[in-house]
């Protein structure tokens, strides 16, 4: 019925890839990954969570070279837990940004994503807007749109904000935002957004490359993104990302591979699949997204969120975010 | 995989054995040691999340306490006790009115009313969210017609219609099983009831409803256990159960031990309400009377039989044409873009995984049920409990318990392999066929056992024993006796086990090979990210190979001998 997956030659080259990141946003670079050094790459999704779980069961046994997964508090805690292996690599040193990868080596972030502000054209002025935690003020009242805290997207956020602003002053921003909801926290993004396109709110936090998805399928859709906290902070941003299994059986080739992806020609890619920003400074966004503004963004290095993502939450029940 | 079963059924009869005490021992002990086996497999998982006790957890759970627990449970309670009575007024109702009574469009809703089976409940919860929420049409043409506070319109993202959808999906399960009881009770116990002078309805409530008890009591514990497991459908609806303090621990706080201590104590009550339902059914059996025919329907007339068609009209449209006419435009737009020839591949690879899942679980619950009846005792009794409550658990925890089990023996195997050389450390289970199926048995034994048992609580211990006493050997009785009787049963069982199997995402995710994906797979891919549209192409797709199984059952009980 099928091959017996888990046993492998150790002749031909290859890279085993547990990814977090979905296959059609990364199936086409390891396609041309392969064309270009031969080197076949094997992988299997799953969320974040159950493939740490099976990286830390298989222990020593894995099969798996590369752990790649977005949100760096998922990486943070990839390293914490002890899979992934310091690498030394000035390929990825001058490609990534100190503030987007781990400082001891042991994750790259590979994509960045910024978490901004979306309202209505139509019913709000830009002078109305000024940062994150602005939207607790009580104008907004009933005019706040905001996704489940249970994305982890959210988590960051706040745990960025902890660390920005102290625990205290976070827990009344965030209460100041369930306080101005104009309707219970939706599930995804795409939802949150056309909330505010049909006018149950008129701003919410969300991803940038959500609203390029929706402003592919609708270029007249009346929102605009805003880009926060510029006086201070900057936008917050994350990353999606990769590290090496300290157990890789086959580390060089996964070390290729990972510098492969921070190189230009797989950067263009890596990120305009799925509109985010290359983290790799010298390579240019996609031109819809490049359209959006530059903004000055969070230089925090973003393992910060994994540091505090468990806090983030508990502050957030605590202020009654569901 | 499975243990085969020692002998046929009547095997376990002690026929004048003389042979070692211990081949005695073990024929007469096989039933408990086969159940003991199977509740074993269950529950090596089960006790891996149990282990999640070892380490205290005080932290996560004062946080839960303090915030979010009470509201949880009482959400969790409000869901389980709405969900009951949707699907038992939906199940037993839409059963009763196709099984025993005539009205328009009864042959069409007969087979039409299992077809919701077929569509996955986060699927259903988003396609009710797209089409009713604010943002939806519906909502919208309103504002257009009355302006924006010009109308109410309830709120679909609410207890209320979490619950609803939860029932649509479900009620199937009752449906089925009852429908099937109902047919199986002939027309005897019904005429005799009404030649006593019963009225339709109640001889409904007091001869046929009782009768069919067992069935409907496993087809709602199916439904209720779902409900308890259910992630999917409570994200989408972001409505807050226990079972999202258990991600919440997991994925927000990190913390998989404190999962697990939540995840077992899901199970804890889930095993005590077994048990007490169980001990309150007591010695009650409720055998078929006589295999007389079918019932004669009762034949609605004028008003009442429109509205039978109308009810059952109801719900097949909000239940199944609604969602799958809204998968199908959605499907349409992306047609072109993503169907490419790997569907094919998708489609037999989740085919395939579902009929060899379903032999593979219908054979555990077989085993079980026998089990069940011949071996006696407390012993059997609890590892009936035991092996069937992985249905019960959240399947990502349910999965990640599978595969400390897999990784662990894995692990051992690599120890041991490496002494013959250094390729020996390759994992065996971890990845393979083998290993899925194996995770489906134990988390879907608990489907495959509903219907089973329910069918063989309706066989009369006398018709075997007739057999017997005319001379008939074990393996003849089972051929001849049992498994025609057990057939609908057994039908229903891997029917409901396919359906579920190829639905089934957690398991499939973690424990596939490399690059055997199937159109569940496919889902998740797309829906993590909240692409629902796109995940409509992979959706109907679905949908359409759950309705095979579905078919095959359809015609099965077309042909069925009256």
């Amino acid at each position: 019925m099928a091959p017996s997956g888990g046993a492998m030659a150790a002749a031909a080259e290859e890279v085993v890839v547990y990814s977090a990141r979905k296959e059609h946003l990364i199936k086409p670079l390891f396609d041309a990954f392969t064309a270009e050094t031969g080197i076949n790459v094997r992988y299997v999704t799953d969320k974040a969570g159950p493939l740490l779980a099976r990286l830390q069961a298989e222990g020593a046994n894995t099969p798996a070279d590369m752990l790649m997964t977005v949100d760096a508090g998922n990486l943070w805690q990839a390293a914490e837990q002890g899979v992934l292996a310091a690498v030394e690599s000035e390929t990825l040193k001058a490609n990534v940004p100190a503030h987007l990868r781990d400082p001891e080596g042991r994750w790259f972030g590979l994509s960045v994503r910024a978490r901004t502000i979306v309202y209505s054209t139509e019913r709000v002025d830009t002078e109305e807007l000024s940062t994150y935690e602005g939207l607790a003020d009580p104008k907004w009242q009933g005019r706040l749109c905001l996704r489940t805290s249970k994305k982890v997207y959210n988590q960051s956020l706040v745990a960025m904000m902890m660390e920005r602003l102290g625990a205290e002053r976070t827990q009344e921003v965030v209460e100041g935002w369930v306080a101005n909801l104009a309707t219970q926290p939706f599930s995804n993004d795409t939802k949150t957004m056309e909330a505010v396109a049909a006018g149950q709110c008129d701003v919410a936090i969300v991803n940038t490359y959500y609203f390029g998805r929706l402003q592919k399928k609708d270029p007249d859709i009346e929102l605009a993104l805003f880009w926060p906290n510029q006086d201070d902070s900057g936008v917050h941003v994350n990353v999606s990302g990769a590290g090496i299994t300290r157990h890789a059986p086959h580390p060089e080739a996964a070390l290729r591979l990972l510098e492969w992806l921070s190189t230009p020609a797989a950067q263009d890619r890596f990120a305009g699949l799925n509109m985010e920003y290359p983290v790799n400074p010298a390579v240019e966004p996609d031109p819809l997204v490049a359209a959006w503004g530059d903004f000055k963004a969070d230089n925090i290095n973003v393992s910060k969120a994994g540091e505090l993502q468990a806090e983030a939450v508990m502050l957030m029940d605590r202020a009654g975010y569901r | 995989m499975e243990p085969i079963p020692a002998g046929p059924p009547g095997a376990v009869l002690p026929a004048g054995d003389h042979h070692g005490s211990l081949r005695r021992f073990l024929r007469r002990n096989v039933w408990a040691l086969t159940s003991l086996a199977l509740a074993f497999v269950v529950a090596l998982p089960l006790l891996v999340i149990f282990s999640g006790w070892l380490h205290a957890q005080n932290e996560v759970w004062q946080h839960l306490a303090s915030t979010v627990l009470r509201d949880l449970v009482v959400n969790t309670l409000v869901l389980m006790a709405g969900v009951a009575a949707g699907v038992l007024v939906l199940g037993v109702g839409l059963a009763w009115l196709t099984s025993l009574c005539e009205f328009p469009g009864r042959r069409f809703f007969d087979w039409a009313l299992m077809l919701p089976l077929a569509i996955p409940a986060y699927v259903l919860a988003f396609v009710a969210i797209a089409l009713l929420d604010f943002t939806g049409p519906v909502q919208t043409a309103l504002r257009e017609a009355f302006g924006a506070g010009g109308f109410w319109f309830p709120d679909i993202r609410s207890t209320g219609g979490v619950i609803t959808v939860m029932a649509l999906v479900l009620y199937p399960y009752v449906y089925m099983l009852s429908r099937s009881a109902f047919l199986a009770q002939g027309r005897s116990p019904l005429d005799a009831a009404r030649s006593l002078g019963l009225g339709p309805w109640r001889a409904f409530f007091r001869v046929a409803l009782p009768m069919a008890r067992p069935a409907i009591i496993a087809g709602l514990s199916l439904a209720l256990m779902e409900t308890l497991a259910d992630f999917g459908t409570v994200a989408v609806f972001n409505y807050d159960t226990f079972t999202t303090a258990i991600y919440k621990a997991w994925f927000g706080l990190f913390n998989l031990q404190a999962a697990s201590q939540l995840a077992s104590l899901l199970l804890l009550v889930v095993a005590l309400a077994l048990t007490g339902e169980r001990l309150m059914r007591g010695r009650a059996r409720f055998h078929e009377l006589s295999g007389a025919g079918r019932p004669v329907r009762f034949r609605l007339k004028g008003g009442r039989a429109w509205l039978a068609s109308a009810a059952a009209g109801l719900v097949f449209t909000v239940a199944f044409v609604a969602p799958v006419s809204q998968l199908l435009l959605w499907a349409w737009d992306i047609v072109r873009d993503d169907l490419d020839p790997r569907y094919w591949q998708l489609l037999w690879n989740t085919l395939s995984l579902g009929a060899s899942a379903a032999v593979v679980t219908v054979c555990g619950a077989l085993l079980l049920v026998f089990a069940k009846r011949f071996g006696k005792g407390p012993v059997n009794a609890g590892a009936v409990t035991v092996a069937t409550l992985g249905y019960a658990l959240p399947g990502s925890v349910l999965a990640v318990g599978i595969m400390l089990v897999f990784t662990g023996m894995d692990n051992f195997l690599a120890s041991v392999g490496r002494i013959f050389g250094p390729d020996g450390g390759a994992p065996v289970l971890t990845g393979t066929i083998a290993a899925l199926l194996l995770a489906y048995l134990v988390r879907f034994l608990a489907v495959a056992f509903g219907p089973t048992d329910s069918a063989m609580e309706q066989i009369r211990p006398s018709l075997p024993e007739a057999a017997r006493s005319l001379g008939a050997r074990p393996a003849q009785i089972f051929r001849e006796v049992y498994l025609p009787l057990l057939r609908p049963g057994i039908l229903t069982a891997m029917l409901l086990v396919m359906v579920d199997v190829m639905k089934e995402m957690p398991a499939t995710l973690l424990l596939r090979p490399f690059g055997w994906d199937t159109l569940a797979v496919r889902i998740y891919e797309m829906t993590s990210e909240g692409e629902w549209e796109r995940a409509a192409l992979p959706a109907i797709t679905l949908v359409a190979a759950g309705l095979l199984p579905v078919m095959v059952l359809v015609w099965r009980s077309a042909r069925r001998p009256s």
